[in-house]
């Protein structure tokens, strides 16, 4: 029968499609996917130069700086072993404070982390989970985090 | 006391969804016609014991019962009555509750609608059903139950998350879970059909009605989510591939392959198996989509809590459930062969091909959300995927679906003369060429090489699926529900692609720096900072300011971002000031007092992004018509050659 013939083609197409398809999801998961380092890494240089990267830790209190009438901010994120300078200069979320869990994404540049995205949750309870381990060994001086526990 | 009421009721329904599990399974598996009777009533039953605990609940909240740790937690003095009622689902234990009352629901309309379905299958499907709501009030009883009391009680609530507290928010998580759940009953219908041994057409037209019921709900669910995310939290636009819209969106995917699939069942009585294995994939996927949003394993703004008890529990649920069904799938489905041939021109090819890049869809987002956890499981060192990745391949599915779409709505059953469909073939994409190129160029102006193919597609799409449904009016034939649904449903994808081609295309965004009276230029448009001024509400306060929005100098609209402080979480929230015109949405929100007299603003123009929601509103409502079709009203027990269904060919 011919459908049989016919068949097997659609089998192979699906098939076919269905390689190139996942050649296709790991050359994007290359090209895409970042990783996440924390400050002490940051400043023992596991980075790749000019890669983009996810930065998470602690704002550090009493660091964030904004350029009057511009949106520049400038502030600190530290695991309490070593910290990293951060220049930001969009909107930031709502529930962004000092003294609270942050991840940014950009890149460093001249010992800047250069962010072109901050997450903050929207619960202040919250801590991102990759921070939490960051920190785990790294425990924070008393009363520093309200609430991270 | 009416809390103990509330926890009473939820151990009877306890009891009662094990007495149907068993009386369901049993009754069936020994035809005991005195076992079986004993399903609807326990259905009945368990339906009002878990209303009255919503009811208990519902009281507690709006009686301001702080005694409640839940109702302390999630309500306060200050908060309108109607958000004390949405308090309810606004965090984890009332929104299991809510969970298990919507399969409450759902059960008590099976146990209703099955009257004409063969007895011991009608048991089977409810004993099932049982079986999913038991784990349910297990998990709530045993983790989360949210008639906790507390001790002292305090004076007043901490207050329900202030982004919480919104109308659409508030019936997002019920659609939602009327879509997730409902997948429960068509994985229920999967399970009793593989129990019986038998998988007939009559089968897939009992399950297809509720498995588009479930599908619809699940499509206004996250269109809704979608929408709300787009001017609550103020991100400005229509989707993140965060986790948790992800974890919901799979299950969309794979419920649109199975309505596809349910209909070559129906009609040709073909891809059994396959259908059954798409059943019990949906459902897995939203039992997935609550263990990923509850357990607090992914990083998203719906992670409320990270509770490892909870996410082993729902784990361990998910294990049982998905390893149960395939396990009874590799025993029972090799009996159930679908005997049918067709060629690679017919429907049921099509039909075919639309389930293969849909479930290469679902698997593309399922890779996506999960990488992350996998990678940690495994110690690897932790990574992030992002939207770059998802907007890179996602297309590579979808693309070559909206063509086949386009093709197969003209292919018939079993034979492939798409030759004889020429005329239609190459007249709808020659209008969507011309209609498609013109809008992209003259409209709005050359984009991304992707923007005309997509926008080309979309009008593909629709003009495609108005060929029949017009021919029939012509020919004055009668236009049954469920061709009208399709095609209301197929317009509804051809729009949604058409909006998010311009959305992601022509979208012009700047965040500034404006003092009073400064502007911003977008485009034609300038967005004037006019003024700022103080604002009040039940429970917040903040500021407001003016916007007036030029085109051509002539001011066309004036939006009111705000800035809202809740006084009892002492938290900031953005409210988006938009305009919505008919071909675009002009966005302003509110940043932070910069200092000098200047305040951040984030000044958006989306196009046509209000259709992206529309679009999934049409593709609800043609589920709706699709899913009351007069059919599948018809008490006559089908047999396996249905006249009926050969007439009705065209109607799948």
């Amino acid at each position: 029968m011919m459908a049989r013939h016919k068949r097997m083609v659609v089998v192979g197409c699906i098939v076919a499609g269905v390689a190139l398809a996942a050649f296709l999801a790991m050359q994007a998961f290359r090209a895409n996917v970042m990783f996440f380092f924390d400050p002490s890494q940051v400043v023992a240089g596991e980075v790749p130069a000019g890669q983009r990267f996810r930065l998470g830790g602690m704002v550090v209190k009493g660091s964030i700086e904004k350029k009057p009438g511009t949106l520049d901010v400038h502030f600190l994120v530290t695991d309490y072993k070593h910290t990293v300078p951060v220049i930001y200069s969009k909107i930031l979320p709502d529930l962004f404070r000092d003294g609270q869990g942050v991840v940014a994404h950009g890149t460093m540049q001249a010992g800047t982390f250069v962010a072109d995205e901050v997450l903050a949750k929207h619960d202040e309870k919250y801590m991102p989970p990759e921070v939490a381990r960051s920190l785990k060994d790294n425990p924070p001086p008393p009363d520093v985090i309200p609430g991270a526990t | 006391m009416i809390p103990e009421l509330g926890q009473f009721a939820l151990i009877l329904a306890l009891v009662l969804s094990g007495a149907q599990t068993f009386f369901g399974l049993a009754g069936a598996a020994r035809r005991d016609e005195r076992w079986q009777a004993v399903v609807r009533p326990a259905v009945a039953g368990q339906f009002v014991l878990i209303s009255t605990a919503i009811a208990a609940l519902v009281s507690a909240f709006v009686n301001f019962d702080f005694s409640v740790l839940y109702v302390a937690s999630n309500s306060n003095s200050a908060l309108p009555t109607f958000y004390r009622v949405a308090a309810l689902w606004g965090a984890h234990e009332g929104s299991l509750l809510l969970w298990a009352w919507i399969l409450s629901v759902w059960t008590l309309a099976v146990a209703i609608f099955s009257r004409h379905l063969p007895a011991s299958f009608a048991s089977r499907v409810m004993g099932v059903l049982g079986f999913v709501s038991m784990g349910f009030l297990i998990f709530t009883l045993a983790t989360s139950n949210p008639f906790e009391r507390i001790l002292p009680v305090p004076a007043d609530g901490r207050d329900l998350n202030p982004v919480l507290q919104d109308p659409a928010l508030a019936i997002h998580p019920p659609l939602l879970y009327m879509g997730y759940v409902g997948f429960a009953v068509a994985f229920a219908f999967a399970c009793a059909a593989m129990l019986e041994g038998k998988l007939d057409q009559a089968w897939a037209r009992w399950t297809r009605p509720w498995t588009t019921l479930a599908w619809a709900f699940l499509s206004v669910g996250i269109a809704l989510g979608s929408w709300w995310a787009y001017y609550e939290l103020g991100w400005g636009g229509y989707w993140f591939w965060d986790p948790v819209e992800n974890a919901s969106f799979m299950p969309w995917l794979v419920g649109t392959a199975l309505i596809h699939s349910l209909a070559a069942t129906e009609k040709r009585g073909l891809f059994k198996s396959w259908t059954l294995l798409l059943a019990i994939l949906a459902f897995s996927l939203s039992l997935l989509g609550t263990f990923l949003v509850r357990s607090g394993v992914l990083v998203s703004v719906h992670s409320f809590a990270a509770d490892p008890t909870r996410g082993m529990f729902i784990l361990g649920f998910l294990v049982i459930v998905i390893g149960g069904a395939l396990t009874l799938y590799a025993w029972r489905a090799p009996l159930l062969k679908s005997t049918a041939g067709f060629d690679v021109g017919a429907r049921e090819a099509f039909l075919l091909y639309n389930n293969v890049l849909l479930v290469a869809a679902g698997a593309i987002v399922f890779i996506g959300t999960l990488a992350p956890l996998i990678a940690d499981a495994f110690g690897a060192p932790s990574i992030s995927v992002g939207t770059p990745w998802f907007t890179r391949l996602f297309p590579v599915a979808m693309l070559p679906l909206l063509a086949l779409v386009s093709i197969g709505i003209h292919a018939s059953w079993k034979q492939g003369r798409l030759a004889t469909q020429r005329s239609r073939l190459t007249l709808g994409l020659a209008i969507a060429i011309v209609v498609g190129l013109l809008v992209v160029f003259a409209a709005y102006g050359p984009g991304r090489w992707l923007t005309p193919v997509g926008v080309v597609l979309g009008i593909w799409v629709i003009v495609s699926s108005l060929f029949d449904p017009v021919d029939r009016l012509r020919r004055r034939l009668s236009l049954s529900r469920a061709i009208l649904g399709m095609t209301l449903a197929h317009i509804g994808l051809g729009v949604c692609v058409i909006a998010i081609a311009a959305v992601e295309t022509y979208t012009i965004e700047r965040d500034v720096a404006l003092a009073q009276g400064e502007s911003v230029a977008l485009g034609r448009y300038a967005y004037r900072f006019d003024s700022i001024e103080p604002l009040e509400g039940p429970n917040y306060d903040g500021v407001r300011a003016v916007v007036t929005v030029l085109r051509d100098g002539q001011p066309v609209a004036v939006l009111h971002p705000e800035k809202r402080n809740y006084w009892v979480q002492r938290s900031t929230l953005t409210e988006a000031g938009i305009h919505s015109r008919w071909n675009m949405d002009l966005f302003a929100a509110l940043g932070d007092d910069l200092g000098a007299g200047r305040w951040s603003v984030r000044a958006q123009i989306r196009p046509l992004i209000n259709y992206v929601w529309l679009a999934a509103g049409l593709m609800a409502l043609g589920g709706l018509l699709a899913a009351s079709d007069r059919r599948y009203k018809s008490k006559v027990p089908a047999t396996e050659t249905n006249p009926a269904a050969a007439a009705g060919v065209q109607a799948s």
